[in-house]
């Protein structure tokens, strides 16, 4: 099991930022992914080689701000868990953290680097000034 | 018109591999004879013993720590320099063809411009308002036919039942595949029956071919030919075995046949040899996480060598075949050929296959030639002096005419002893650093006066006080560590604290590394 995190400062409120965050049929806008697509607790996604990822979503809590999903019936993934939080820190500033934990633990490392492009993106949306940097484990 | 220079690189090759720097097996002709015609340095090193960070100061001039790229699959910024973009501001025509790895390979979100092009089929982008990396082609291949390469593409499009003839580089955990083949059941080895036409050696040579053959005669070109060979997987065409059979190969010297000698070789080391032999610390993705060197053979090190070496023979004729059609093309006289690799192979050393944080001439003696044009004069030459591939950048605008680039960390490369010292050659510094799940490696070392000094920074099984020392001249294969010896404590500090006066300051041991230091976004 690989485990890892990236994060991302943005200088705008929590509620602004889960806005989008939780909104899962809107990852393809802050994402690396070609498009999205819901029908009740199941997603999938497209990306931009061709694949297509089928996804449980495990956890949508508006008040905790917390978004949690699975990749599923996938022939390389044995088992993931990926969680993204929305952290207030103040009232016009938050903090994003993208984990995810992943068997194998290769792919752990690609989707933490799509995580990390991500949240730069949530930065340009949001207008904050520092690219999203985190401890990438 | 100026001179044109072909800029050959091999993936994971040793200094011994050539006839010219004393290997006995491999028929290398051509190499050899550019040696005799040219500069043979005898003792250079890389700034980092794996592709993406080696690679990455090849293009940049710059050590490990300025580039940014401290391990395999962190991408080196877009923005970063690239003598490429040097060279095509000064006129050159440009371009890269084989293997690249500036950015990740396993890259299923296509993030990367290496992978788009490799793709799309492309073979340039503008991005940021600029040629990427300064290539005006980039037309892409790696060991095998699958991923976002050019030579996948083509092979699909044109020979696809030959996809399935390679041996397949990662198994189902995306980790680097340990089933074994072959004769000895050795890891990565493979009995390929590709076409020796198809296979990516020969791909490389003709697609290089066919983009000098699009150039005007009136050209100057830099032309970066990278064969991704002799690099692991071992599958070199079944046709082409017959040129070494393994069964009469000698064992390495740098192998003791005895495993008591060899593990007792291992414990004279710091930790992190001994426990990558028996499999308990995988430090890296270099080598394949679920094969254990402890469990290598005699015979599999000797067909893993046989096979190498027959890789190595099929570059040096491909090689060949390219320097004719230039030949023909009229440009011989004026064109200058720089041959090297990105990082050696233990290849058997000291019971070990692959590469990891071993800072011995295994993985850090390299070969490197270059053979002036001949119309520039420069006379033939061996070099002892050590040379890094830190160099190459401020070589090529050498070359070309061009001032040294303000971006680059080392001069040109001498064409003599006496012109090193001059040009500041004294000490070359390699770095190591990976980070692999909360297993941390981080080493740095110095070569300087027929000296190695390699310092362990404290990490998951170093606690800083390890390291080697090796004296090159009473102890060419590095089987005996001096560095806890009271009688070389003096020698030690002062290569040491040369290191560190010399090393990039970025490269220091500093509290702010994990907060600063570039993401890593894939394995490879």
């Amino acid at each position: 099991m690989g485990t890892v995190r990236r994060h991302a400062f943005i200088e705008c409120s929590a509620d602004e930022v889960w806005g989008l965050v939780g909104d899962p049929a809107r990852l393809h806008e802050w994402f690396p992914i070609t498009s999205t697509r819901v029908e009740g607790k199941k997603r999938w996604i497209d990306l931009p080689s061709g694949l297509c990822f089928e996804e449980d979503i495990v956890t949508l809590d508006h008040d905790l701000r917390r978004f949690q999903y699975s990749i599923v019936n996938n022939p390389i993934v044995k088992s993931h868990l990926g969680t993204v939080d929305v952290i207030p820190d103040g009232p016009s500033r938050c903090v994003v953290v993208y984990s995810t934990d992943l068997d194998p633990e290769v792919m752990a490392l690609m989707i933490a680097g799509a995580a990390g492009a991500g949240l730069e993106r949530l930065q340009e949306i949001f207008g904050s000034g520092e690219p999203g940097k985190g401890d990438g484990r | 018109m100026g001179r044109k220079i072909l800029f050959i690189t091999t993936d994971q090759q040793r200094y011994d591999a050539l006839g010219c720097n004393g290997g006995r097996i491999a028929r290398t002709p051509v190499l050899d004879a550019l040696a005799t015609n040219g500069i043979n340095y005898r003792r250079a090193l890389p700034q980092s013993v794996v592709c993406m960070p080696s690679r990455s100061t090849m293009i940049t001039g710059q050590h490990v720590a300025t580039h940014g790229v401290w391990m395999n699959g962190v991408p080196l910024p877009e923005e970063a320099p690239s003598v490429a973009t040097t060279l095509r501001d000064a006129g050159y025509a440009t371009a890269l063809i084989g293997k690249a790895h500036f950015e990740p390979f396993l890259d299923p979100f296509l993030r990367f411009t290496e992978n788009q092009l490799g793709t799309s089929g492309d073979f340039s982008k503008i991005v940021d308002g600029h040629v990427h990396r300064g290539f005006d082609h980039m037309e892409s291949a790696s060991h095998g036919g699958m991923g976002n390469f050019h030579y996948a593409r083509w092979l699909m499009q044109n020979h696809p039942e030959a996809i399935g003839m390679y041996y397949r580089v990662l198994d189902m955990s995306l980790q680097v595949n340990s089933a074994g083949g072959g004769d000895t059941g050795g890891p990565q080895v493979h009995d390929n029956p590709i076409p020796r036409d198809w296979y990516h050696t020969d791909w490389v040579a003709e697609r290089t071919m066919a983009w000098l053959d699009s150039l005007p005669a009136d050209a100057d070109w830099f032309c970066w030919m990278s064969f991704p060979d002799p690099h692991h997987p071992w599958d070199p065409p079944a046709s082409e075995k017959h040129r070494v059979n393994w069964r009469d190969l000698d064992l390495p010297e740098g192998y003791p046949a005895d495993r008591a000698r060899r593990e007792a070789l291992l414990d004279d080391k710091p930790r992190h040899w001994r426990m990558w032999y028996e499999g308990e610390f995988v430090s890296n993705f270099e080598a394949p996480a679920s094969w254990v060197p402890k469990t290598l053979t005699d015979d599999q090190v000797r067909e893993i060598n046989a096979l190498t070496h027959i890789e190595n023979e099929l570059i040096d004729e491909a090689i060949g075949r390219v320097l004719a059609r230039i030949s023909a093309r009229g440009w011989a006289d004026d064109l200058d050929v720089v041959y090297t690799t990105d990082h050696g192979e233990l290849q058997g050393d000291f019971g070990l296959m692959f590469k990891g944080p071993y800072h011995t001439d295994s993985l850090m003696r390299l070969p490197l030639i270059w053979r002036p044009a001949p119309s520039s004069g420069v006379s033939a030459a061996d070099v002892s002096t050590p040379v890094g591939l830190v160099s190459l950048a401020s070589t090529f605008c050498h070359i070309a005419g061009l001032p040294e680039p303000d971006y680059v960390e080392s001069s040109r490369l001498p064409t003599s002893d006496a012109e090193a010292r001059g040009l500041g050659h004294e000490r070359v510094l390699t770095e190591w650093d990976s980070v692999l799940f909360g297993k941390i490696v981080r080493l740095r070392t110095i070569t300087r006066d027929n000296w190695v000094a390699t310092a362990c920074l404290p990490g998951s099984v170093h606690d800083g006080t390890e390291g080697e020392l090796y004296d090159l001249g009473s102890d060419p294969l590095q089987q005996k560590n001096l560095w806890s010896d009271p009688a070389h404590r003096a020698t030690r500090d002062d290569l040491l604290a040369d290191m560190w006066d010399s090393l990039p300051e970025a490269s220091r041991p500093s509290v702010t590394w994990q907060a600063t230091r570039r993401q890593c976004d894939a394995p490879v």
